[in-house]
């Protein structure tokens, strides 16, 4: 079956084709970064306009790339949710009349169904049950997965996302935004435990996160510093590892709770290699496993979709023909699918 | 009384600022659309302000950061509060485009923080609340713009 997947819920076109026997055929992602980057921050409108710009071009390369025609195709996903509506509505909109026109199902899946099952689309794929830290710049989840939509959430962030939090603290020591990944290139160059940064709410049971509070403990510290380039850079260290170390305590704790030992991590943070070489450590030591997709698939891409949607629509699972975006769609309403 | 001041030494006495001023706003039984702007630097508290806000008008879950949803809304009878953060927003016209003419009307309040991104756009504000750094304390600043404004403040 070769399901088209279809991933338009932020600043990311991705396209991808996904054959529930020969895997992965085709992927291609257009970044707005650039075109976002000039205005500081994601434009809505500019990214729907941008969407409808790239979204059928991506579609004719991926069908090249997998040397297949539209007609070859036997079912196409898109991201339905969550994330910017109007960006939402480009993929939905396509991926359904598209599906309309070629008599073949559509299905809308959820985008962070797609980052959670991305690490299936690797050579070593983790089997069911695990733990999912789902970590990017608008989320921060731990999730039990049992099965394909069968999902228990176990925690999440009270406020700021973790790659938000970055993102600020960024801002903070004056890099432009989204700079997350910049401000971890400077903690690369950080003395260790140069300054104490809290590790929030791991003081207390429970496997909730809160973001919101470094940022300001940042704003202090780079206040009371001078701002030379070692001072900053141990600065964005020791924000780095409270991050980390909080990700990590919470992993842990949620491996010891339910009593599993596989950890999947993805989302655009889980790139973060310092992130990655401590749950790794961490990982070893308890004799469990951490899985990470690809880096090109822990930020937004159409392979994830292509693939979540692939299992579902194999289920048997279909939309009727009303195009639908759900910006805001709980993870744990998904329905469950037995494979 | 158009500005009043405080002086907030932590999060808890922020966020109780907060709560009284939503008390305020139940009291007066006015339903026209209230609008509240939040200014501060990243890290000086609006969020915490925002959850001591909304928490008080009866929401018991997470207030989540706005900031990448661009607007978050909850249904808190009889109110219907849009929690924005502007931050994001490149050109205030966005504003339109995301249907803001929707998020107004009876009883419905519009918190802003980064209203600045918005101007023109948004709906004037009853009360402009400013955070600013004081160390590690935050001074505040609530300055009333409005007749509805002023009747919010002067109870506070």
């Amino acid at each position: 079956m070769h399901v088209l997947g279809i991933e338009t819920s932020c600043d990311e076109t991705g396209i991808a084709i996904y054959h529930t026997e020969r895997g992965l055929l085709a992927h291609q992602l257009y970044s707005q970064v650039k075109l976002h980057a000039d205005y500081g921050g994601v434009v809505p409108e500019l990214a729907s306009r941008d969407h409808v710009r790239k979204i059928l071009p991506l579609i004719a390369a991926a069908l090249k790339q997998a040397e297949l025609k539209t007609t070859d195709l036997d079912g196409i996903a898109y991201t339905a949710g969550p994330g910017l509506v109007g960006a939402l509505l480009v993929g939905a909109c396509v991926g359904r009349s598209m599906a309309f026109g070629l008599g073949i199902p559509a299905l809308g899946v959820h985008h962070m169904e797609g980052h959670l099952l991305a690490p299936m689309l690797e050579d070593d794929v983790p089997e069911f049950p695990f733990i999912a830290l789902l970590v990017s710049g608008g989320h921060t989840q731990l999730v039990r997965v049992d099965g394909i939509g069968r999902y228990e959430m176990l925690g999440e962030s009270i406020d700021d996302a973790a790659g938000e939090a970055f993102d600020k603290t960024a801002k903070l020591m004056g890099l432009d935004y989204p700079g997350g990944p910049r401000l971890a290139a400077m903690a690369a160059t950080g003395r260790p435990q140069q300054y104490q940064f809290p590790r929030p709410m791991t003081d207390r049971p429970g496997l909730d996160f809160s973001f919101s509070g470094l940022k300001t403990h940042a704003a202090n510290t780079i206040a009371a510093n001078p701002s030379d380039p070692q001072t900053r850079a141990d600065i964005a260290r020791a924000f780095q590892d409270a991050v980390v170390d909080t990700l990590v305590i919470k992993c842990r704790r949620a491996l010891e709770q339910t009593g599993l030992k596989r950890l999947v991590v993805a989302g655009g943070v889980s790139a973060n290699v310092e992130l990655r070489e401590k749950l790794q450590q961490f990982a070893a030591k308890i004799g469990g496993k951490v899985y990470f997709p690809r880096p090109a698939f822990c930020t937004d891409n159409g392979a994830m979709i292509a693939y979540a949607g692939a299992q579902r629509l194999r289920a048997g699972e279909l939309n009727d023909l009303s195009i639908i975006t759900r910006p805001r769609w709980p993870l744990d309403q998904l329905a469950s699918v037995s494979c | 009384m158009h500005v009043k001041q405080f002086l907030a030494l932590d999060e808890a006495t922020l966020m109780a600022i907060a709560a009284r001023l939503a008390e305020q706003v139940s009291l007066q039984g006015n339903s026209a659309t209230l609008t509240l702007y939040l200014y501060g630097e990243l890290g000086a508290g609006k969020t915490t302000f925002s959850r001591g806000f909304i928490q008080a008008l009866g929401h018991s879950g997470k207030v989540k950061s706005p900031t990448y949803t661009l607007v978050e809304s909850y249904q808190l009878p009889p109110w219907q509060l849009h929690h924005f953060d502007l931050y994001r927003l490149a050109d205030p016209e966005e504003l339109e485009f995301m249907g803001i003419r929707d998020y107004l009307g009876e009883h419905h309040i519009i918190l802003a923080e980064w209203p600045q991104r918005g101007s023109g756009w948004l709906p004037k504000a009853d009360i402009t609340i400013s955070i600013d750094y004081a160390g590690t304390a935050r001074s505040m600043t609530l300055e009333a713009l409005t007749e509805r404004g002023r009747g919010l403040l002067e109870t506070l």
